[in-house]
């Protein structure tokens, strides 16, 4: 844990009535850094992300991204500053298109003045001129741009997903958090999500914090893993010594 | 300040009384929202449905002959929850349970519309105007706390608390002990696991529906013996005050909706005793504003968080 | 078919059970008694009507699930123009050759328009439900009444302050209350416009009371009055200074065509609203405030923009009501007056443009009917509630949104 971390998470807890979903999780993500928290179901991976990324507010604990103290911020805050994530279960704009929903991403980027968007300035009209540029640079980037004029509900899972990353990314953020990538997908698929999250840290200079199930990736593309149960941590490390670790065979490791 | 002692006694027990009727029907409100999750906004103009069949109710008995008080009144009673207990099984039926599952923005609408038009449904039946209700509960009991005020504790009055007292206990038994009532709880706690588990969740929601009729018609006969006029705008007004009883109270929680009854009861006649009586709705109006918005979870509420 | 005969008996029974104490025994004042008066015919009808519904109903469901009957088709932007110039077309030949009710009957088309337009900003495209609407209706009213019963203020020089008290409101309102869920959001909103209401009616000093303000004047044009003679002495009217005779109906098309100017002026913001960045965000948070809130939009400051825009609106409109009538006085701006304007949202499609047009026309077509049937008007519209909601909750004429779209030849690159 150094001063150039991205991301520092100390002492977590998250209470919800008397239930604990998360107690005493500690740890921190180094810049363009790919750390992925695993472990079984209700283990409170989930309620961590959502602890860092400001849709709940936790109990006790520290969140400190990029030197400053986000804890209990409020989602947009928290999206505002530079941590985007992905959910679960996908949330695209469906009824909107590809091309939309990467637009709404830049809504922060725009220029958003009522009176310039009402009178269509000419500033106004530049910006919208670039942010449907940056659009198709970013379906581009994931292989989407045939799909531009599509309604984002329609397409394959596969590509939803992709989607759905590049929305964040059209963010410029500085720490991406993927909630479950590779749920859903086949193969072939998880190959080319390995590959992508691998050039977006390379290109796009991001570090990622990773929740997944399919160990093969996690342990391909993971610089280091934490694992919990019951909402507690059981081991910090890199994927190799995770995966020789008694403790974690004990408590989980699915199939390899 | 020897009138304070029974002035403030007089507005005690006016308080509780009106109170009484609010939490009658905050019930049916809370018992909705926390089953269904939505607000029934029609829920009112049950209750006023419930002071116009009780009323008609009374006068038919007392058109062959009439009987005995006590009599009559259960027998109104009675009459007026059965035929608002139906009311209410069919409003859920028609205008609520073809659109479970739709955005929230559209139960809300329908409600609303049930509202509107039950509202000139009565007016058209029954006429617009106020209409006045026999007074068959004639004085009551006054006794003096000192000072020239004597306070005034009327039979009328004394009725509606002990009737909705006995109603509560009946209720909270029920909840706790019956299967039905068991039922209610698991619905209102995890709807799709009730159903896993076999529980009828239609009939639960019918059954709800119809509870909180019923008692919001008890709440409509024994207004109309209180106040001596019904109209069918009543339904408008106290229905919203009732609501914001419920959520002070706490929206969803029944012995809440009990409690918040009770207490608006009492600060609105305090308000209305000592600040400017014109001004009574705009209290029970702002105090629902600040509720909400500082309060949400009421009283006695559960703070749910959403599952992202 | 027993099953269909039993639960269509069953739904008939229950209807006469309910109707007989409302509808069946009426209660008559007899002095200080009451009576009963029996009146059966209603209640035969319901009940038959009932019955052969519930008969009727497997059969009607059947037929009408396959077929797209009585769904109109949704337009595409080309022929919305054309829809928006027949409208346009229509209204002006009403202007030149409309009798006197007729242009009285447009006016309030105009406003309610105008009123239709805003809600639609606030329910269609933020999906708040306002029910307390009608208070910012009031308010631009109210304003123009008192500013000009005390200081003296005109017409145009009362507006921008109509406006703007409006949109305050809508802001203090907003504010604390939009981050409530819906339902909460609805009820808070209705007690908002049930107060404003009382305080009308109350504050007698200020704001007149139950009757209100009158002498509003009516609309000059560019600073020439619109009478027979000038009201000040040495002053020109329009009709002076133009050389034409003076004829009473010119000041009713003058509003008229005031009133249209101002609805395009609200279709064009709308139509605007919907292509910007604003629009796209508030489309997104409709459809997903979490995704939105993850992307860094603050769903709660959408919403305050949307309401206080709505709220202008309602204000400018209020303002032409008062020029309309030439009073304000507490009940014109009751709760039932933000049903109106929601049921002429809800009819004609949440978020549809057309649609909440044609929606404002046809209710202003439903009050200016017959008073033999205005009695009915509220039950009506209760029942059109229900039933669009059930039937057909996106309205009457939904249209889609113009989504923004790449070249066909950019997108395979």
């Amino acid at each position: 844990m150094s001063p150039k971390d991205v991301l520092h998470v100390s002492g977590l807890r998250m209470e919800f009535g008397g239930l604990v979903a998360v107690d005493g999780i500690s740890f921190a993500v180094g810049p363009e850094e790919i750390f992925a928290i695993i472990g079984p179901n209700g283990a409170g991976k989930t309620t961590v992300f959502n602890c860092v990324s400001g849709f709940y507010k936790p109990t006790s604990g520290h969140v400190v991204f990029a030197g400053e103290a986000i804890t209990g911020r409020s989602s947009h805050e928290v999206a505002r500053r530079g941590i985007v994530r992905t959910f679960q279960n996908i949330r695209l704009f469906k009824n909107m298109t590809v091309l939309e929903n990467l637009l709404v991403g830049q809504h922060q980027q725009v220029d958003n003045n009522f009176l310039s968007g009402l009178l269509a300035l000419p500033r106004y009209r530049r910006m919208e001129r670039e942010a449907l540029a940056k659009a198709l640079f970013w379906l581009d980037r994931v292989g989407l741009r045939e799909f531009a004029n599509r309604q984002a509900g329609t397409l394959a899972y596969g590509h939803q997903r992709r989607l759905e990353i590049a929305r964040c990314m059209i963010t410029d953020p500085r720490l991406l958090l993927l909630d479950e990538p590779a749920a859903g997908l086949n193969p072939q698929e998880k190959i080319d999500l390995q590959r992508m999250i691998d050039r977006l840290r390379r290109e796009n200079h991001i570090a990622v914090l990773l929740i997944e199930h399919d160990m093969r990736l996690v342990m391909d593309v993971s610089d280091r893993i934490l694992v919990m149960e019951y909402g507690r941590p059981i081991a910090t490390d890199t994927p190799e010594r995770i995966q020789k670790d008694e403790r974690v065979i004990k408590a989980y490791l699915g199939e390899d | 300040m020897s009138e304070f002692i029974p002035q403030f006694t007089q507005q005690l027990i006016n308080g509780l009384s009106v109170g009484a009727i609010y939490a009658l029907i905050a019930i049916g409100y809370t018992m909705v929202y926390g089953i269904v999750g939505m607000i029934n906004f029609a829920h009112g103009e049950i209750y006023m449905i419930g002071a116009y069949v009780g009323l008609v109710a009374l006068t038919a008995f007392a058109a062959v002959g009439g009987g005995p008080l006590p009599l009559m009144l259960a027998g109104a009673l009675i009459l007026s929850a059965v035929i608002t207990g139906i009311y209410g099984y069919a409003v859920e039926q028609v205008a609520y349970k073809p659109l479970r599952g739709a955005p929230r923005l559209v139960p809300l609408i329908s409600a609303l519309g049930v509202s509107v038009f039950l509202t000139n449904y009565v007016g058209l039946g029954q006429g617009a105007r106020d209409v006045a209700v026999p007074a068959l509960l004639y004085g009551g009991w006054s006794f003096n706390m000192g000072g020239t005020f004597a306070v005034n504790f009327s039979y009328s009055r004394m009725l509606i608390i002990f009737v909705t007292v006995i109603l509560m206990i009946g209720l909270t038994l029920f909840i706790k002990h019956s299967r039905l009532g068991q039922a209610c709880r698991a619905c209102s706690q995890d709807m799709a696991m009730a159903n896993l588990l076999g529980i009828d969740t239609n009939k639960v929601i019918s059954f709800t529906f119809i509870l909180g009729a019923v008692l919001a018609a008890v709440g409509g006969v024994l207004i109309g013996q209180a106040t001596g006029k019904i109209n069918p705008f009543i339904g408008f007004i106290f229905g919203l005050k009732a609501f914001t009883a419920a959520v002070l109270g706490g929206i969803g929680s029944i012995p809440g909706a009990m409690l918040g009854g009770f207490l608006l009861g009492l600060v609105e006649t305090f308000a209305q005793g000592y600040l400017l009586s014109e001004y009574k709705d705009v209290v029970s109006f702002g105090l629902l504003i600040l509720v909400l918005l500082f309060w949400p979870t009421g009283l006695l509420g559960k703070n749910t968080m959403e599952k992202v | 078919m027993q099953e269909n005969i039993k639960s269509a008996l069953i739904a008939a029974v229950l209807t006469a059970i309910m109707m007989l104490p409302i509808f069946g025994m009426h209660l008559e004042q007899e002095g200080l008694n009451l009576g009963l008066s029996y009146h059966w015919k209603w209640i035969v009808i319901a009940c038959s009507a009932v019955f052969c519904a519930q008969l009727a109903r497997p059969y009607v469901m059947k037929a009408f699930s396959g077929s797209s009957l009585l769904s109109l088709p949704a337009l595409n932007p080309n022929q919305q123009r054309v829809a928006f110039g027949v409208l346009l077309v229509a209204a002006l030949a009403l202007a030149a050759f409309g009798s006197r009710a007729d242009i009285s009957i447009g006016q309030l088309a105009m406003i309610y328009i105008i009123l239709a337009l805003g809600l639609n900003i606030v329910v269609g495209f933020a999906g708040l439900l306002n029910l307390g609407y009608a208070g910012f209706y009031a308010i631009g009213g109210y304003t123009f009444a008192l500013l000009n019963r005390d200081l003296g203020f005109g017409f145009w020089q009362s507006l921008p302050f109509a406006a703007g008290l409006a949109a305050l409101f809508g802001l203090v309102l907003g504010f604390p209350v939009l981050r409530l869920r819906g339902d909460y959001l609805a009820i808070v909103t209705l007690g908002f416009g049930e107060i404003i209401r009382i305080l009308a009616r109350n504050l007698t000093d200020l704001t007149g009371g139950p009757d209100g303000i009158s002498s509003i004047p009516k609309p000059t044009v560019f600073g020439y009055e619109m009478a027979r003679r000038a009201s000040e002495e040495g002053a020109q009217t329009f009709h002076q200074m133009m050389g034409w005779a003076y004829n009473t109906s010119h000041m009713e098309v003058y509003l008229y065509l005031i009133g249209i100017v101002f609805a395009i002026g609200a279709i064009a913001i709308s139509v605007r609203l919907s292509r910007m960045p604003m629009g796209r965000a508030l489309e997104a948070m409709r459809e997903d405030e979490i995704a939105c809130r993850s992307l860094g939009i603050n769903p709660t400051g959408l919403k305050l923009a949307a309401f206080t825009l709505g709220a202008m609106f309602a204000g400018i409109a209020g303002s032409l009501f008062a020029a309309r009538q030439g009073l304000v006085n507490p009940e014109s701006f009751s709760f039932v007056e933000s049903v109106f304007i929601l049921v002429a949202v809800v009819v004609g499609g949440m978020g549809s443009l057309l649609g909440v047009i044609v929606g404002a026309i046809l209710i202003v077509c439903l009050l200016s009917m017959g008073s033999d049937l205005a009695e009915y008007r509220m039950l009506y519209f209760g029942l059109i509630l229900v039933v669009m909601m059930i039937w057909r909750p996106q309205g009457l004429l939904p249209v889609g949104r113009r989504h923004v779209e790449v070249a066909p030849g950019e997108v395979s690159s």
